[in-house]
């Protein structure tokens, strides 16, 4: 059984948890374009690579974020959102 | 016959023809390039040949053909979808594979079995007689019946699964069939190769040239070619490809695997799915159960399989077909399902001028294997999409008119 790392609970077997999808910042629906509002509600990067996700640990009903190689399925971290961990940060603004 | 069969032996000469050359060196330019040689891919080169007269085509495929999704699905061919355009479109393709054996000149095996979705709940029945309406207004034949004809035609099910969902109706599709699936790329092969087409196995594509707007080339693990007309046909590698020409869809990339049991006397005439249990069920004519269930449940680019699906799997079989408890399972494979939101394919125009999209075909694509070549060859003919895929354009999603087969497409394959 696979595991994952949910940052209240701990490690838990995989079968507690639900995807979320791509986690992608929401532009301003006030300010955006039709077709800007329709790229974000529709539109993927949805090639392999290390993403962003929204996990949810089911029994605890906890919303986290892992970082996922969608290629070897390889989780490299898992945070709270907003709670990235120092290095993940710097990661992402290189 | 037995001497015939010794001389040929013996003869050391095999003379079984090749299906289709052994393309090695690309030219420098074709009219137009196919990325993908699966059913797709392949159909989608003969009618380009055969409706058009465009022969000077070449279709890359990285691996061999037939070796993605087309080779790894269940093989259900059924048009009983839910909206009149998805009916209309799998319709015309279940026409043409009944006509394709002997277009083709090869046996397909296929074999029209009749096609029960199980309902195991009142709402399940409502989309049930829902689909049997906009069916049977379209002409195709659908309806709904009663655990009395389930129970006559599968006699060995227990109409309870074990007491656990019992079964409460179904949806009823007489021309639900199955066929051979490599055999469809096969044969798609040799006939586009006979006309023509150029066929490179061993292949990839690996960047596409665009200039102003329009596409100029690719740039393959053979060397560049130039081209004006690039079609992408490559199911689950669909978000790679798209990256290449930065063009962003929303489908999204799940395992879907299978499995099949040791093989058995036949018993089961017709194909039955469920999709309250996550399974669906033939058996092919190998006498082999050829089994599947729904989606892996988050995004991963991988063939891999998995011990967790034959379980889940298996124990609903077993709820269904209390006696195959002792049966083995004897392989277990995985493919890449390119899904969509609406769960209709994506398929026609790009803003691209020069790049055509074939995708979204996820976990039920093989039944439109004839008629997605058909329609493809022609948007790329006449620069202009086929009035049947108007539904399946890829600019729906942004002006939010989508196409719903959720209800029909999930499980059902
Ligand atoms: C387990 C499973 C069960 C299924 N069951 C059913 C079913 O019962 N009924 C049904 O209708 N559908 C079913 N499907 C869906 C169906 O198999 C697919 O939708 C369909 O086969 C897609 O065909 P294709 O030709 O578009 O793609 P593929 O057959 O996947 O062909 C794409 C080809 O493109 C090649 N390629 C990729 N990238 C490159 C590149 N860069 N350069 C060159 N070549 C490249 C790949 O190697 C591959 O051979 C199932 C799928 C799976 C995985």
């Amino acid at each position: 059984m696979k595991l994952l790392n949910c940052p209240v609970n701990g490690v838990r077997p995989l079968s507690e948890f639900i995807f979320g999808g791509e986690c992608r910042e929401m532009p301003n629906p006030e300010t955006s374009t039709d077709l800007e509002w329709a790229s974000y509600v529709h539109y993927r990067d949805n090639a392999p690579g290390i993403k962003k996700e929204w996990w949810y640990h089911s029994p605890s009903g906890t919303w986290f974020i892992a970082e996922r190689n969608t290629l070897s399925d390889e989780v490299l971290s898992t945070y709270l959102h907003g709670k990235a961990p120092a290095k993940n940060t710097k990661e992402q603004s290189a | 016959m037995a001497y015939q069969l010794l001389k040929y032996a013996l003869g050391g000469e095999y003379k079984e023809p090749r299906f289709f050359r052994d393309c090695q060196t690309p030219k420098k330019s074709y009219d137009a390039v196919i990325i993908g040689g699966g059913g797709h891919g392949l159909a989608a080169a003969y009618y380009l040949a055969k409706d058009h007269g465009i022969t000077n085509v070449a279709v890359l495929e990285k691996g061999y053909i037939g070796g993605g999704n087309t080779g790894r699905n269940t093989t259900i061919v059924r048009s009983n979808y839910l909206t009149p355009d998805g009916v209309n479109f799998y319709d015309a393709s279940v026409k043409l594979f009944e006509g394709l054996s002997t277009e083709l000149d090869i046996n397909l095996f296929y074999s029209n079995r009749g096609h029960f979705t199980l309902a195991h709940s009142e709402s399940a029945m409502r989309t049930m007689r829902w689909r049997a309406e906009v069916n049977k207004h379209v002409g195709v034949k659908s309806r709904v019946v009663g655990t009395d004809e389930i129970a006559k035609a599968c006699p060995q099910m227990d109409l309870s699964c074990s007491g656990k969902s019992p079964i409460q109706g179904a949806l009823y599709h007489e021309p639900g069939s199955i066929a051979r699936h490599d055999a469809v790329a096969w044969g798609y092969a040799r006939g586009a190769d006979s006309m023509g087409v150029e066929i490179f196995q061993n292949t990839e594509v690996q960047g596409i040239d665009i200039k102003d707007g329009q596409v100029q080339g690719v740039q393959t693990s053979r060397g560049y070619i130039s081209t004006g007309k690039v079609l992408s046909a490559v199911a689950g590698f669909t978000p790679r490809i798209c990256k290449m020409v930065d063009l962003k869809t929303p489908i999204v990339i799940h395992p879907l695997q299978a499995c099949v049991s040791e093989p058995m006397k036949p018993w089961l005439d017709t194909i039955l799915v469920s999709g309250s249990l996550h399974v669906y069920v033939s058996q092919s004519s190998r006498g082999e159960l050829v089994m599947g269930s729904s989606l892996d449940p988050y995004e991963f680019h991988s063939t891999r399989s998995t011990f967790d699906f034959v379980e889940g799997l298996t124990s609903h079989i077993v709820d269904m077909f209390p006696f195959l408890s002792n049966v083995k399972i004897v392989r277990q494979w995985a493919g890449m399902a390119d899904i969509t939101p609406d769960f209709a394919p994506i398929m026609g125009m790009t803003p691209i001028k020069g790049f055509y999209l074939d995708a979204g075909w996820g976990t039920w694509g093989f039944k439109a294997t004839p008629i997605s070549g058909k329609t493809m060859a022609h948007t790329l003919a006449n620069d202009k999409p086929h009035d049947l895929i108007h539904s399946f354009r890829l600019s729906r999603f942004e002006e939010y008119e989508l196409t719903g087969e959720k209800g029909a497409a999930s499980v059902g394959h």
